[in-house]
């Protein structure tokens, strides 16, 4: 965190720690190549469509997956230990960054498993009690409420029966390795009751969205291999036909950062008319604006802003996977604009990007 | 203002490391991404280019020099447009990075209702609580979206959304070997 800024980077890292780089580099090329041969393009590929998928997986594309998996499954395991040694060092931040009671919300499964794709979504409150369980996709504005604020593009949404910020909730990783019960992968769930042992009800520091992200790529990484090797994986049939038969739709998944809601309405030719989408970003966005104003209080001390403090202010943001682009349409770069105010509303030090 | 603007080459001053700066105005970060999808040339890439600015790293302020600027995304906004204008005076090769930064794109959709339309959508229609168009401190969007080129001198195109990794990948081989010449890359 406090660093020299031209090297705090994952160029930086390279030439520091070239064998980290190299496996965060070829952890990530793994994921990235597996979509590529099941859906022919890394970034944007057209591969799902209404009805299911456009083209089934060839058994060769599945045993090139499946040769990567022992890599990618021991840099996952190496990474995620490596992390935990080293979490002691980061106490000050763990403690402060957006550390506070907030509701979850993610989705789950029928078990109440960890779920991305399917089932329904659950809220629990920071004692780790489900206040709301089983609510369906098409039911999501009966508990999910939008405010507007004047002065950001991101909308902050909220648990409607609490009202705002009563109703505040967090989603993405750590959200829903607070929310389930457990999950059906044996080296995830081992890892899992391991994190949930950090605190008695919830999990609330978002420093550990960190932590729970590699719980989260170790329990992908096990699913992928498990479900390569079912048996009907190979299966042909992967597309339902269909035309427009509803006029108005709504889906939710659980992206890596955090759930995202689609609603869609569309004409007779299936043309969309009318959309709204409620992502990750959103659902956080008031626990991160409280995350920033934690670690300001704890880091900014004195009349001037120092890099350190300008650091963390950031990391804290970060720390939540944050995607500024599809929330709000606004700059991409994290825009900082920090003033440093005395009580009596003088500036002491700004700094802007 | 001493950048020289329109000229596709890179001073001859090689074996130096090149100062490469990358910009994200109004896109989806999947150029980025697709950026990163160079996988492990990325490593040998960074042996021979330093990242000066930009989302992939962390420093606050867009320095001056920079010889080769890659920018994703449209120009949406007077803070876009502001943005692209410092970034031109600093940088030597502007390049324009994907489709949003080409021709627009996606960000461009919104053209055909206005960004009033837009907006009364997203802020009053939408919303639960508190519905207002959010006026303090953000930047104003612009009536229309238009590609990067629209508003300064580009030096370099490259499309597709995004570019894959290969494109990027030889693009940048070229800039480092001081020829700009992949076909692919001359569009517009």
């Amino acid at each position: 965190m406090d660093s020299d800024p031209a090297q705090r980077n994952i160029f930086g890292v390279m030439e520091a720690h070239p064998e980290i780089a190299r496996e965060g580099v070829r952890l990530r090329q793994f994921g990235q190549q597996a979509i590529e041969w099941l859906a022919g393009k890394r970034i944007h590929p057209s591969w799902v469509v209404p009805g299911g998928v456009n083209e089934p997986l060839s058994a060769a594309n599945r045993d090139r997956i499946l040769a990567g998996m022992p890599e990618a499954l021991a840099i996952a395991r190496r990474t995620l230990d490596w992390f935990k040694t080293g979490m002691e060092r980061f106490r000050e931040e763990i403690r402060t960054f957006a550390n506070s009671p907030t509701l979850f919300m993610g989705l789950v499964n029928d078990k109440g498993g960890l779920e991305f794709y399917d089932g329904k979504l659950r809220f629990l409150d920071a004692g780790g009690h489900v206040v709301q369980d089983g609510v369906a996709a098409a039911d999501y504005a009966e508990y999910i409420g939008e405010l507007a604020h004047p002065w950001t593009y991101l909308k902050s949404s909220f648990f409607k029966p609490l009202g705002y910020p009563e109703g505040v909730y967090r989603v993405g990783p750590l959200a829903r390795l607070n929310i389930i019960d457990g999950c059906d992968t044996p080296l995830a769930s081992q890892e899992w009751a391991e994190f949930r042992e950090l605190d008695r009800g919830a999990v609330l520091s978002s420093f550990h969205y960190h932590y729970a992200r590699l719980v989260e790529i170790l329990y992908a990484l096990e699913k992928i291999e498990q479900l390569l090797r079912s048996p009907d994986i190979l299966d042909p049939n992967v597309r339902a036909l269909a035309s427009a038969n509803q006029s108005e739709g709504v889906g939710v998944a659980e992206a890596p950062r955090g759930t995202l809601i689609h609603h869609y309405k569309v004409d007779r030719d299936g043309l969309i008319t009318w959309a709204n989408l409620i992502i990750a970003t959103g659902h956080n966005n008031a626990a991160m604006n409280r995350g920033v104003l934690q670690v300001a209080r704890h880091f900014v001390q004195g009349n001037k802003l120092t890099e350190g403090m300008l650091n963390r202010v950031e990391a804290v943001i970060r720390a939540f996977d944050p995607c500024l682009s599809c929330s709000t349409h606004a700059d991409g770069h994290l825009a900082l604009e920090i003033d440093l105010r005395a009580h009596d509303g003088a500036l002491l030090d700004s700094v802007r990007n | 203002m001493s950048a020289p603007v329109g000229q596709a080459s890179l001073p001859a001053e090689q074996p130096k490391k090149i100062r490469l700066a990358t910009v994200w105005l109004d896109g989806c970060s999947g150029c980025h991404m697709s950026l990163l999808d160079t996988d492990e040339r990325l490593i040998e890439l960074a042996k021979r280019v330093t990242v000066v600015w930009g989302p992939l790293v962390d420093l606050k302020e867009f320095p001056a020099e920079v010889d080769v600027t890659l920018v994703e995304g449209a120009i949406s906004s007077e803070e876009d447009l502001h943005r692209i204008k410092m970034v031109r005076a600093r940088t030597k090769l502007l390049v324009s990075l994907g489709d949003c930064a080409v021709t627009g794109n996606v960000p461009a959709m919104r053209n055909k209702f206005g960004a009033s339309a837009v907006l009364r959508r997203a802020y009053l229609e939408n919303v639960t609580l508190d519905p207002q168009i959010p006026r303090e401190i953000v930047p104003t969007l612009l009536p229309a979206v238009r590609p990067v080129h629209e508003a300064v001198p580009v030096d370099l195109f490259i499309p597709g959304c995004p570019p894959s990794a290969d494109l990027i990948f030889s693009v940048l081989s070229d800039l480092l070997e001081g020829k700009v010449s992949n076909p692919a890359a001359k569009f517009g």
